[in-house]
């Protein structure tokens, strides 16, 4: 084999700390070839970033290298050479280009965009200010930004995510870069500028004939850009291969397991459990011994797993994994995992009453203003919202970020008040009332009976509270229970989540991202609620404790008979949860039907351009979506366009009528809606009901239903 | 084992954790501790009450403190030294005579604590009617500089913590009306305080105080002090407070209590108020030491206490002009124990504050 | 740029408005009227005012009118003549008064705050980029020590080891045998010999206070992505860091434009009565000891405006320094 373009050997970074040393990376073998795309992934912590910056030596204190080479174009060593040094400084921006996961914080706001690509340009490349400048203004409209001439002449801070990550890339490509590191690029993204810039990059890397290493945790990614694929666990590379080897032939119980836990898009709208790695990522602190992996895995065979570290095994040309299972002489048994049904989830009874009804929903929060000034304007974050929500239900609420979904969330439990329409939710007596008006001691006690569960599983427990208190607080106020019965409460509830009951005296800083989540459910469901507003509840998680919470907030709605009101980004998630699903663009519905019907053919382009954005997790498939994608620029929310707010990104916009008339939100069909001039007369594509069920080979079959 | 101790140990267990790795502030808190108790154990730590005068022995020079086997630690005795042409009275050490120094020795009486009264201190000379003993000199009218120092060391330090709890309440009053209820009053608040800030602080003191009228006992000029030093000192606990209000009203966590139906004040005083009660203690252990530096420096100038109270700032005024201290420059030791406490304070507030948020990460 | 700073100028109007009442209201505490303050005063010498004087001074201060018109009357004069009223205790008006020592003042401020920006901001990037170097333990000892020192103990200090041990007299601003003589390279020189002891003194706690918050700041905008981003596209680490973080960590520097000015003609009147310079502070001190308040009042007044004025100046500087300042309004 010809020497790659990167090649890393026996690459350690350590971390020195006060608590002792690190290992982020301990002993990576990696590289990559001239001209393709190689993808790191894994969850975080497991050391990909760490790896990435330790190329171009960009890892900061405590970090340092401590072994391994790291070759550059087949000559020039890369870990030796001086990190302040002339030679390194040609290398970084000249001969590789890196782009970052935030792009508006990678981009000094002190300076035009303009002036940094041009500053860029004149380090590595010969030129005057003048030259600079139209080289600059060629490269912004080589990575897509439109206007580019007076683009150049604007702060970061005026632009959006994915115009500052174009402006990223642009200044990463500015020298033709033999190889571009791109760390988790599109993560901080909407799924739509997230397909953009997946395409963008794909395109250039087409035309410069450039070699990637893409960095991402989300295999939908890996699926859609990968040549080759390496996986990542706790700093050592697990198993590597080509795409096809990695999603068809997957090696490394690691490896499936992370397959498996993806929500996939399957367009058949069924509910489908999803299979979760058991436990989380060790601390580094803690990285176990032999096999690090064998804590996690249903495989691992005892005395051996835990003792020897495993060796790289060749399974074919270009695919190694670590893994011990093959020098087991007889294959063993199907793991003792259950066998998982899919609950099939018949629709909850059309003819009950509706729990909750939202009629013309508004929040409107003003921009501006002080002592003596007027407001300056208005932002309508949700403006006239129709919502309906049977009991027993899971309605999904998606849209892009600033769609207003979490908002709407919050108004119906009453977190925001309202600026106007009606929340009408049905009592265990029968009667309807309106949250939007109810305040006081009345508000009080429904504040029992609607509850929520918090994104953020870090800002959302009070760090200076045990989980007793944290758990316990609903039932202090509302004088529920107190003392031992508190006591004996929290402790049934932290069971039901998965928490050991043990563990109550504890403080929040003891506890991973998942099990946070795990105590946020807890105390949302403590008081016995009827209605759960979960806002995205697991878009902070990795893929493996993402499914773990998905699974058990479907059990406990099964088992509790709760109602979810399931906002999220993630359409796959969403379809996964789902019974109906409501899609939000810029404070309004364009879409409402049940998730089968959606997904199968939805009714709007938004829908359509939203469903298509998200990533397959199947290399066959990929690039299907070209065909689908929206500007990724959302309008202004103070100023929406007028007309059909979506047409100034819409690829079916007809006629004067969708810029200047609004659509009402219209009947289509039964139990379905949505707000689209043209929904009679389109037909828009839903997801291929082809939906490939995951490849399982014979060893570990059974693992999946 | 360690990882359960951390996983059920409180805010204000971790924050001493953080706290105890700054060796240099774990070693000043010591120090300011030190300090607060010399200031409330003077009378006794103080060889005499530093107001006794002596004719016989203006601007004494320090004595050194000697030691020998006989006799334990003694002093040598001043003699009287004439100059011929200008009449000028120096002193010398006489080394042929010891006066010896003692401990729990019996003296001036004192009140301890106001009302304990007791007439033992800690050193002295043994003998009270002997040759007395001026470790760190007199001044103009030959009063005992160390007595004065030790003395003055509660009013300075009192009067820092009495400003300082002032200003605290007035702060946290305002600031957490500002931050909690926001809008209209917020705004109205602070302009409030920018106006306040914009008059320079220690001019503003010195009008202030300057209205004091001079017929007021040391008591109540001692209570107008510290009154006028919080009133404008408030401003800037009031932004602290004001700032983490708003911080912690936009964690979930406050919204999870709103949810959980927690009402106004419990939301206020059991989610929001002890997530920046180690930031107020921070500040406030900071904010100190410019009270004690306002106050000698007022004072120092004439425009804050007066003898015979006695405090650090008092102290200096006698060194106020150059020939009194080129004739005497111990006058300016009381300088030195407000530099070493407001250095030790500062180092230690700066500590608190460092580990006042463990869970930065 | 222009309606960011025409919003600036608005605010500053209702703030100036307020601190000359609050101005005011200090004339106004100690007991008795300026007119019984004067009366006393001359009564002690042992001559007593003539009726025409007692007359003309409650007309010329509203004396007999209600406090809101003395107020106007007050600030209308000093507003429209310039007039900050008179000085018992020197007997001549506030202005001339002034007139003869601000300008010293001013010059005094400004050379400060040069000083203060050439040693703080070398010294502040070094202590951020090798931090917890010798160096910066060095410094940041220092700094500590700068400000826990008072002022005028450093000035005494100060003077005393010039005259002990150099046999220098430190205080004032000429030695006397130049107070009078006509200008030369030689008063000039000697000028300078002076000036440096109160600059230098005036600057350790500024420089202090400069050099902690420059470190701090610096070292929170080194570890920003960007940082990481311009060292990946292979910017020389010196240059690269002057250019991005050390340009949004220098923002606070402008803010002592606020306040280094004002904070000299008034608030180190101790330091300047201890030098014995002919600036304002003295000025002040003396006149609060007397009750001389329209002499403190104006003072106080014109350092409250200075401050405002120099707030402006620095929120203007600011605003041309960082755009997201300039352009979010």
């Amino acid at each position: 084999m010809e020497e790659p373009l990167l090649r890393i050997e026996g690459l350690r970074t350590h971390f020195f700390t006060s608590e002792g040393v690190l290992k982020a990376v301990d002993g990576v073998d990696l590289s990559v070839p001239a001209g393709k795309t190689v993808c790191l992934v894994g969850e975080s912590g497991c050391g990909k970033s760490v790896t990435a910056r330790s190329i171009l030596q960009l890892v900061d204190k405590p970090g340092r290298i401590v072994g391994g080479s790291i070759r550059w174009n087949g000559a020039t060593e890369l870990a030796t050479l001086d990190p302040a040094g002339e030679e390194l400084r040609r290398v970084r921006g000249g001969e590789i280009g890196m782009i970052f996961q935030e792009p508006m914080a990678s981009l000094s706001p002190m300076y035009t965009v303009g002036a940094q690509l041009s500053q860029a340009l004149r380090l590595h490349r010969d030129l005057t200010k003048q030259e600079a400048r139209e080289e600059g203004v060629a490269l912004l409209r080589k990575v897509g930004i439109p206007n580019a001439e007076q683009r150049y002449d604007t702060y970061p801070f005026q632009l959006s995510g994915g115009m500052c990550q174009r402006v990223m890339i642009a200044i990463a490509l500015c020298c033709d870069p033999a190889l571009l590191i791109a760390d988790e690029p599109t993560t901080a993204l909407d799924v739509t500028t997230q397909a953009r810039i997946l395409d963008l990059m794909m395109d250039l890397r087409a035309q410069n004939d450039m070699a990637i290493l893409f960095i991402t945790h989300d295999l939908g990614v890996v699926a859609e850009v990968a040549d080759e694929v390496a996986v990542m666990y706790l700093g050592r590379i697990v198993e590597h291969g080509t795409v096809e080897q990695i999603f068809s032939d997957p090696r490394h119980p690691y490896t499936r397991a992370l397959l498996r836990s993806i929500p996939e898009l399957r367009g058949s709208g069924a509910r489908r459990r999803l299979t979760a790695i058991r436990g989380m990522v060790p601390s580094l602190r803690q990285v176990p011994a032999g096999c690090s992996f064998h804590t996690r895995c249903d495989h691992a065979v005892e005395g051996l797993c835990e003792v020897t570290p495993p060796p790289l095994r060749k399974y074919g040309e270009a695919h190694v994994a670590s893994c011990h299972l093959d020098e087991v002489p007889a294959a063993p048994a199907a793991p003792a995992a259950p066998v998982l049904q899919v609950t099939e989830r018949v629709a909850a009874e059309t003819a009950a009453e509706p729990l909750l009804r939202v009629e013309g929903l508004a929040k409107h929060y003003p921009i501006g203003g002080g002592l003596f000034r007027k407001p300056s304007g208005v932002v309508r974050a949700v403006d006239g919202v129709d919502l309906t929500i049977l009991p027993g239900q899971t309605v999904g609420l998606v849209g892009e970020s600033g769609c207003g979904k979490t908002t709407l969330g919050r108004c119906v439990a009453r977190l925001a008040d309202p600026t106007a329409g009606r929340i009408l939710y049905r009592t265990e007596q029968g009667d309807e009332v309106d949250l939007a008006t109810v305040t006081g001691a009345r508000l009080k006690d429904f504040r029992r009976q609607i509850r929520v569960i918090f994104q953020d599983p870090f800002s959302s427990l009070n760090p200076r509270m045990t989980l007793q208190q944290i758990v316990g607080e609903p039932l202090r106020t509302h004088g529920i229970a107190s003392g031992g019965e508190l006591r004996d409460r929290v402790a049934d509830m932290l069971t039901r989540v998965g928490l050991r009951p043990e563990y109550m005296q504890r403080y929040p800083h003891a506890f991973s991202g998942g099990q946070r989540q795990r105590v946020n459910i807890a105390r949302a469901l403590i008081t016995g609620p009827r209605l759960v507003v979960a806002d995205e509840p697991v878009s902070a998680l990795d893929v493996s404790v993402r499914a773990q919470i998905l699974n058990l907030l479907t059990d406990l709605q099964e088992e509790l008979g709760l109602t979810y009101l399931f906002i999220s980004h993630d359409l796959s998630v969403v379809e996964h949860i789902s019974d109906r699903v409501t899609v939000m663009y810029l404070g309004k519905v364009v879409e409402d039907a049940d998730t089968a019907d959606l997904y199968r053919q939805p009714r709007h382009p938004y829908t359509e351009a939203l469903m298509h954005a998200v990533p397959v997790p199947d290399p066959a498939r990929r690039r299907e979506r070209h065909a689908f994608e929206i500007a990724d620029d959302l309008p202004d929310p103070a100023a929406p366009p007028p007309g059909c707010r979506f047409h100034t990104r819409c690829a079916h916009v007809r006629a004067e009528l969708c810029r200047t008339d609004v659509p009402e939100l219209r009947e289509y069909g039964e139990r379905r809606s949505a707000a689209c001039h043209h929904a009679a007369g389109l037909t828009l594509a839903g997801v291929g009901s082809v939906a490939r069920e995951p490849q399982v080979d014979g060893r570990m079959a059974g693992r999946d239903a | 084992m360690k990882d359960d101790t951390l996983a059920v140990a409180s805010q204000w267990k971790l924050v001493w954790w953080g706290f105890k790795r700054h060796r240099v502030a774990l070693v000043c808190g010591f120090v300011t501790v030190a300090i607060y108790l010399v200031a409330v154990f003077a009378p006794f730590l103080a060889p005499g009450s530093g107001q006794k005068t002596n004719a016989d022995y203006t601007y004494a020079p320090p004595q050194a403190l000697h030691f020998d086997w006989d006799t334990g630690l003694y002093v040598n005795p001043y003699t009287f030294k004439q100059d011929p042409e200008t009449l000028a009275l120096s002193f010398e050490a006489d080394e042929s005579k010891k006066a010896p120094v003692g401990f729990f020795v019996k003296g001036e009486p004192y009140d301890l604590l106001g009302f304990i009264p007791w007439d033992r201190h800690l050193f002295g000379p043994e003998n009270p009617d002997g040759p007395p003993m001026y470790l760190l000199g007199t001044d103009s009218v030959g009063r005992d500089l160390l007595s004065r120092i030790i003395r003055g060391t509660t009013v300075s330090m009192s009067i820092g913590l009495v400003g300082v709890l002032l200003s605290l309440v007035l702060g946290v009053v305002l600031g957490g009306v500002s931050g909690y209820v926001g809008g209209r009053t917020d705004t109205l608040i602070q302009r409030v305080i920018e106006i306040i800030m914009s008059i320079p602080t220690i001019p503003l003191w010195m009008a202030l105080f300057a209205a004091v009228p001079a017929s007021w006992s040391q008591l109540e000029r001692y209570f107008a002090l510290t009154v006028v030093i919080s009133l404008v000192g408030w401003t800037g606990m009031a932004r602290e407070v004001r700032g983490k209000f708003f911080a912690v009203r936009g964690e979930e966590y406050v919204m999870a209590a709103t949810a959980d139906g927690a009402g106004r004040l419990r939301i206020m005083f059991r989610h929001m108020l002890p997530s920046f009660t180690s930031h107020i203690i921070a500040n406030l252990s900071l904010s100190i030491p410019t009270v004690i530096l306002a106050e000698t420096a007022l004072s120092f100038i004439g425009l804050g206490l007066q003898t015979p109270m006695i405090s650090w700032g008092v102290l200096l005024q006698e060194a106020q002009n150059i020939r009194a201290v080129s004739t005497a420059p111990w006058m300016l030791i009381p300088g030195v124990a407000v530099v070493v406490t407001v250095l030790a304070m500062n180092f230690f507030g700066d500590g608190l504050r460092d580990a006042a948020d463990p869970y930065k990460h | 740029m222009l309606r960011y700073i025409g919003r600036r100028v608005l605010i500053l109007i209702p703030t100036l408005a307020a601190i000359s009442i609050v101005t005011f209201v200090v004339i106004q505490l100690p007991p008795g009227d300026y007119l019984t303050t004067l009366t006393a005063q001359r009564a002690s010498q042992g001559d007593g005012v003539p009726t025409g004087e007692i007359a003309r001074l409650t007309e010329r201060y509203g004396l007999d009118k209600p406090v809101i018109v003395q107020y106007w009357q007050w600030i209308s004069a000093i507003l429209f003549h310039g007039d900050f009223g008179e000085s018992f205790d020197y007997a001549r008006p506030v202005s001339a008064l002034l007139a003869e020592r601000l300008p010293l003042t001013i010059a005094l401020s400004l050379v400060t705050l040069v000083f203060i920006w050439a040693v703080s901001f070398p010294i502040g990037v070094y202590s951020a980029i090798r931090q917890y170097s010798v160096g910066d333990y060095t410094f940041t000892f220092f700094g500590y020590l700068g400000l826990a020192v008072p002022n005028f103990l450093i000035a005494l200090v100060l003077m005393w080891v010039g005259l002990q041990f150099f046999d220098l007299n430190a205080g004032g601003i000429l030695s006397p045998e130049y107070r009078d003589a006509p200008w030369s390279l030689a008063k000039l020189g000697d000028l300078a010999a002076h000036l440096w002891i109160p600059i230098v003194i005036w600057g350790t706690a500024g420089t202090a206070g400069n050099i902690r918050v420059l470190r701090a700041n610096l070292l929170d905008e080194l570890r920003k992505p960007y940082v990481v981003a311009a060292r990946a596209r292979g910017m020389p680490e010196r240059k690269m860091t002057i250019m991005y973080p050390v340009r949004v960590a220098m923002n606070p520097f402008f803010s002592t434009i606020g306040w280094v000015l004002p904070g000299l003609i008034a608030a180190d009147a101790i330091t300047s009565k201890v030098l014995n310079l002919q600036t304002t502070g003295p000025l002040m001190l003396r006149a609060l000891l007397a009750q001389d308040m329209y002499l403190a009042g104006a003072i106080l007044l014109i350092s409250a405006v200075l401050v405002v004025l120099g707030t402006l100046v620095s929120d203007i500087a600011l605003g041309w320094l960082d755009p997201r300042v300039r352009l979010r309004y």
